[in-house]
């Protein structure tokens, strides 16, 4: 028996040792080879998949991060800031009325399918999305897009390169809106071809054109050889990969298995100090994490009232001790990053005895009991929520105020505070487009649906309104320093923190700017050889 | 025999129905709804009520579950309400990586469960069995997450032998055929492909299978030290039949019933409950692929997933029982 036993023994040490053996060297040899070879693969590590590659029907982050690179939009964001540049088309003039957009389109630019752009092209796109009767016209469309179509009356072609659009009012943000991925022009014919399956087989004009989708693993991309810009892109290969577990991506990361990846856990950011062979990216805080009343249930219906929990938080204690470096104190409802951020506003700062005066002048000395609501998942603009429920419950009661934390999952988290279900509750805003309006419209004005604090306001809302109509960026960016200065005396919410993602790559990939929107071009990216 | 097995697939009926109620029921009662998710931030009242239309939602629940079972019984899975995509032709990789996941670990958890379990009955009380049976121990209850880490971090990330996720070096794809890749190297002759789809089996198949290869040791070995008492071992070993025999042939054959059921349970228990290992490993296995519509309420996905995956647990078991009768003559079907 005792030579069975070690006969068994043997054989498991063995094929472990063949095992270890032929797994080291040769994989990343070869993997070498052929980068030294071409302009190299890149290996992109995220969290979750994309859903679909019909960009008239994008609502996430993860299907634009691929739409960004096989299509394209009339107008681009600046690489490394939200302000608008050509992209499709080269320039772009308003009537005086500002209801009526021409763009000059970009000549000798064609789709992967070898199909010319052109002002036909634009027509068709916009067409599909506006017009119900229209033969393509399937899925549900996005929302973004819908309150932008709404906004259309006709889109027209000139001449073979000039688009023509007939706006029912003058609107500011339809420029910086038709630049978001939602607005990406397919092949006119890959559409006709393909119908509701261009949600799976996408033809656009961008620098990468689609290989191969395995849902949940990884979706690959390869060089449009005939980009209408020389040389680029740099790389030959994109392949997005599915990591679901932070950790684990680093990890993949580290054993050489991607070369770039999102969702870097800010514990993780120590970890990497040192490390010659990963680099670190940080992606720009075009985000707002804050807490909003609901200020038609009392007692927050009383301005001193919510002023007083504005004193009360202790944001910085909060940053430091659960957003980790990468997070700034924010005191406005809209990031610095974007234009029209009022630097000029105070914060409340932390402070319990003006706190506390402030509630007894509300009638409130002795404090009262209150419920807070919050997400059971991290957010990008709320890690560890329920922690930072626990900081603001422990803060508040030193004002007297007794709060009850209520935890949801996410999906049941979002119907109830869309409902404005909730008293008091944690939540956040990622930019669209990179423009004011998306931040303080849509969650402060009073027609809007994410206006969650059901903040009324009629010179805030008058001001909203005049600067949606009005063109000139100058004019617009006062109003919005204005708004900001309102909305902070009403306090109907408390601007928590504006957070950068953390991201780390390999030292070898070049280029890569991450931007604040939340996905990029990656046509410079390189892989240094 | 076959009537058995027919009783048995009738029998199959009213489990699944009953648990596509249980099902259908839980899901509708939580709170939130796939129009909320799939609109996000960009949700309104009206839009939402639009596309909660549109996926027919609006209708009254009893109208959705009978439309649903009507699907079922034609064949029709469903289409996700996230994809928009069959679900019968989106569900079958997913499957396919947990199969081929499972049947590793399956392999590991038996050869070296089973063997351990033996040889710790066989030397009762020796320093093996007690190391056996305390490693058993710790083995049932690690927590799966933390085993998984800890072999990333030792074997991916520190000696950097085994890659840490993920089915195969994504710089040199595998074309599946099958969804099994170890298969699908073999036919297409490609073992460098079949080389690195092995490896990318190794650390998650010990993850999966250190549970069931615990249960499996404990089980064989209580199930062993009863046979080892039977007069019929005493008088093969009176014989002189060498212990190999004695262990392997003899009893083994008589103590290994009750070691096929839990087989047969854990064979369920991994096909569901792999999400843990497939999170962890970047798997994209079923598991996951329920776990994620359940995060986006996309009921069509949870409701046929959870019913392919039962179904599937009960032809194992079936087939579980039906291999009783080869190991024990004395078992009749009727």
């Amino acid at each position: 028996m005792k030579k069975l036993f070690g006969k068994l023994g043997f054989i498991t040490v063995l094929s472990a040792l063949v095992i270890a053996g032929c797994a080291g060297d040769s994989e990343s040899k070869e993997a070498d080879n052929k980068e030294q070879a071409g302009g190299g693969t890149l290996i992109y590590g995220r969290g979750t998949d994309t859903v679909t590659l019909d960009p008239h029907n994008i609502v996430d982050a993860e299907s634009s991060r691929i739409s960004k690179n096989v299509y394209e939009t009339l107008i681009d964001y600046e690489k490394e800031g939200t302000d608008i540049v050509p992209k499709l088309a080269t320039e772009w003039n308003t009537s005086e009325d500002g209801k009526t957009w021409t763009f000059t389109l970009r000549e000798g630019v064609k789709f992967h399918d070898g199909t010319d752009f052109d002002a036909d092209a634009v027509v068709y796109n916009f067409n599909r999305m506006m017009d119900e009767s229209h033969p393509q016209h399937q899925g549900d469309f996005s929302i973004f897009g819908r309150t932008v179509r709404s906004l259309l009356e006709e889109v027209k072609a000139i001449d073979p390169h000039t688009v023509e659009f007939k706006l029912n009012e003058s609107n500011s943000t339809f420029l910086p809106n038709i630049g978001i991925t939602t607005f990406g022009i397919i092949s006119p014919t890959a559409l006709e071809k393909f119908g509701e399956e261009i949600n799976q087989n996408p033809v656009g004009t961008g620098p990468f054109k689609y290989e191969s989708w395995q849902e949940n693993d990884s979706l690959t991309l390869v060089k449009n050889e005939e980009y209408w810009i020389e040389d680029i892109p740099k790389l030959d290969k994109v392949l997005f990969k599915v990591i679901p577990d932070n950790s684990a991506r680093l990890t993949a990361l580290k054993n050489n298995e991607i070369d770039l990846m999102e969702g870097l856990n800010q514990t993780d950011l120590p970890t990497l100090e040192g490390d010659e062979n990963v680099q670190l990216f940080k992606r720009p805080s075009a985000n707002v994490g804050y807490f909003t009343f609901n200020i038609t249930k009392a007692p927050f219906d009383n301005v001193k009232v919510r002023q007083a929990i504005s004193y009360a938080i202790d944001k910085q204690g909060i940053i430091d001790t659960f957003y980790g470096p990468l997070a700034v104190p924010a005191k406005n409802m809209m990031p610095p990053v974007i234009w029209g951020y009022n630097d000029e506003v105070t914060d409340y700062n932390y402070d319990l005895d003006k706190a506390k005066s402030l509630l007894a002048e509300a009638g409130f000395p002795n404090g009262f009991d209150t419920e807070l609501m919050v997400m059971s998942t991290d957010r990008v603009y709320l890690p560890q929520p329920q922690k930072v429920a626990e900081a603001v419950k422990a803060n508040l009661s030193g004002i007297g105020i007794n709060v009850k934390i209520t935890t949801y999952e996410w999906a049941a988290y979002l119907s109830k505070v869309l409902n404005k279900e909730h008293a008091f509750a944690a939540i956040g805003r990622l930019s669209e487009n990179g423009d004011p309006d998306n931040f303080l419209y849509t969650m402060l004005h009073s027609n809007s649906s994410s206006n969650l604090s059901l903040y009324k306001n009629d010179e805030v809302d008058e001001l909203l309104s005049l600067a949606q109509q009005t063109i000139d960026k100058e004019e617009r960016n006062t109003i919005y320093k204005k708004v900001q200065e309102l909305v902070h005396e009403d306090a109907p919410t408390i601007p928590l923190a504006h957070v950068e993602s953390a991201m780390a790559g390999a030292t070898s990939v070049k280029g890569y700017i991450p931007h604040a929107i939340g996905y990029e071009s990656l046509q410079d990216v390189y892989i240094q050889k | 025999m076959k009537s058995y097995i027919a009783r048995r697939l009738l029998q199959l009926i009213p489990v699944l129905l009953g648990m596509s109620i249980v099902v259908f029921a839980i899901i509708h009662a939580i709170p939130g709804d796939p129009a909320t998710v799939i609109l996000g931030d960009q949700a309104t009242p009206e839009t939402v009520a639009d596309l909660k239309a549109e996926m027919g939602l609006d209708q009254p629940i009893t109208t959705q579950y009978a439309s649903y079972v009507k699907d079922i019984v034609t064949g029709d899975l469903g289409t996700s309400l996230k994809t928009k995509k069959p679900i019968k032709e989106e569900i079958i990789p997913y499957l396919m990586a947990t199969v081929e996941l499972m049947i590793i670990s399956m392999v590991i958890a038996i050869i070296i469960g089973v063997n351990a379990g033996i040889l710790a009955a066989w030397r009762r009380a020796s320093w093996f069995d007690y190391s056996a049976m305390l490693i058993a121990l710790i083995g049932v209850s690690i927590p799966v997450f933390w085993l998984g880490l800890m072999e990333q971090w030792i074997f991916a990330e520190k000696f950097g032998w085994l890659p840490s996720t993920g089915r195969m070096n994504a710089r040199e794809p595998i074309e599946a055929i099958t969804g099994l890749l170890l298969l699908d190297t073999t036919i297409q002759g490609n073992w460098t492909g079949f080389v690195d789809a092995f490896k990318h089996l190794i650390l998650p198949g010990i993850a999966l299978g250190t549970i069931p290869m615990a249960i499996i040791a404990r089980i064989t070995r209580s199930s062993m030290l009863e046979v080892l008492n039977a007069d019929y071992v005493r008088t093969a070993r009176a014989k002189g039949l060498s212990e190999l025999k004695i262990l392997y042939k003899h009893s083994l054959k008589n103590a290994f019933a009750p070691v096929l059921t839990i087989i047969g349970m854990l064979v369920g228990l991994l096909l569901g409950g792999a999400v843990l290992t497939e999170t962890i490993f970047g798997w994209p296995g079923i598991g996951r692929y329920i776990y994620d519509a359940i995060g986006s309420r996309d009921y069509p996905v949870i409701q046929s997933g959870i019913l392919l995956v039962s179904t599937i647990f009960v032809f194992v078991n079936l087939f579980v029982d039906l291999l009783y009768a080869r190991l024990d003559p004395r078992i009749k079907y009727r």
